[in-house]
């Protein structure tokens, strides 16, 4: 199993988590992804690594330290996404039931190994 | 942002809203303009859509050589803006579409709102049978009038 596998893996266990995907921050293209049917890999790769790519910009123009975790909720349940090395993000989708505490240290973990 | 058929616009203008691409033009295989966005002179538009249409002919000859199916899109990284061509299926044939776009928005925005316009294109599009091509003694008026739906002028 490769690195990005081993995380996305680590990830897409928590429960509630209905997939996991690396994607590159600056193309928003999927690099790698562990997802349940019907999850759009693409969609929330191409989106998040937007949403992340402006807040990193949002955040060195405002003279803060960039954001380690990002965490977009909606009725349906959330998005979670972690800045890794290399221009890269960790992303998780998860339910409403998803037990956000635990997704967000899985999360935040991971995107540390993979630098 | 331009068109010479109506029901292209809503599909575009979504398109363009979502991907904040820069430029963007669609046009059949043969690289007949369809629709504009961006450019500003009709020089341009005839241009880019002559080497667009030669680019997707030239890769999808390249395909065939390799024994596979078309690529479905070309993407050319830039510096400070780059370029996306792909032919894609309509209910009136086979049509390109060229978008230019910068560091404000992502090769992954751009295809998926793309991919999007495609699917709204071919929602759109009228039943009716395909008009014939224009005759060749009918094709600078054509051209001309194709041109001047397009710039305004």
């Amino acid at each position: 199993m490769t690195p990005a596998a081993m995380v996305l893996d680590r990830v897409t266990r928590v429960p509630g988590v209905r997939g996991a995907l690396l994607a590159s921050a600056e193309d928003g293209l999927v690099v790698a992804e562990q997802l349940m049917d019907g999850v759009d890999g693409r969609a929330a790769a191409a989106l998040t690594g937007a949403l992340v790519g402006r807040l990193l910009r949002t955040a060195g123009a405002a003279g803060l330290e960039p954001p380690q975790f990002v965490h977009l909720r909606a009725d349906g349940g959330s998005l979670l996404a972690a800045p890794a090395a290399d221009g890269l993000v960790l992303i998780a989708v998860a339910g409403p039931e998803a037990n956000i505490g635990l997704a967000r240290l899985e999360l935040l973990d991971a995107a540390g190994q993979l630098g | 942002m331009r068109a010479l058929e109506p029901w292209v616009e809503r599909p575009l203008q979504s398109f363009l809203a979502e991907s904040a691409a820069r430029l963007t033009l669609l046009m059949t295989a043969s690289g007949q303009v369809v629709a504009q966005h961006g450019f500003s002179r009709s020089l341009d538009v005839m241009t880019a859509a002559a080497l667009g249409a030669g680019i997707v002919a030239s890769t999808e000859e390249l395909a065939r050589l390799m024994g596979g199916a078309r690529f479905e899109a070309l993407v050319h990284h830039g510096a400070h803006q780059s370029c996306l061509l792909s032919a894609f299926a309509t209910p009136r044939g086979r049509w390109i579409g060229l978008v230019v776009f910068g560091p404000e928005t992502s090769v992954g925005i751009v295809q998926l709102f793309f991919e999007r316009m495609v699917g709204d294109l071919g929602a759109a599009a009228p039943r009716e049978p395909v008009a014939a091509p224009a005759l060749a003694e009918d094709f600078e008026h054509e051209l001309n009038a194709s041109l001047k739906a397009l710039f305004g002028r």
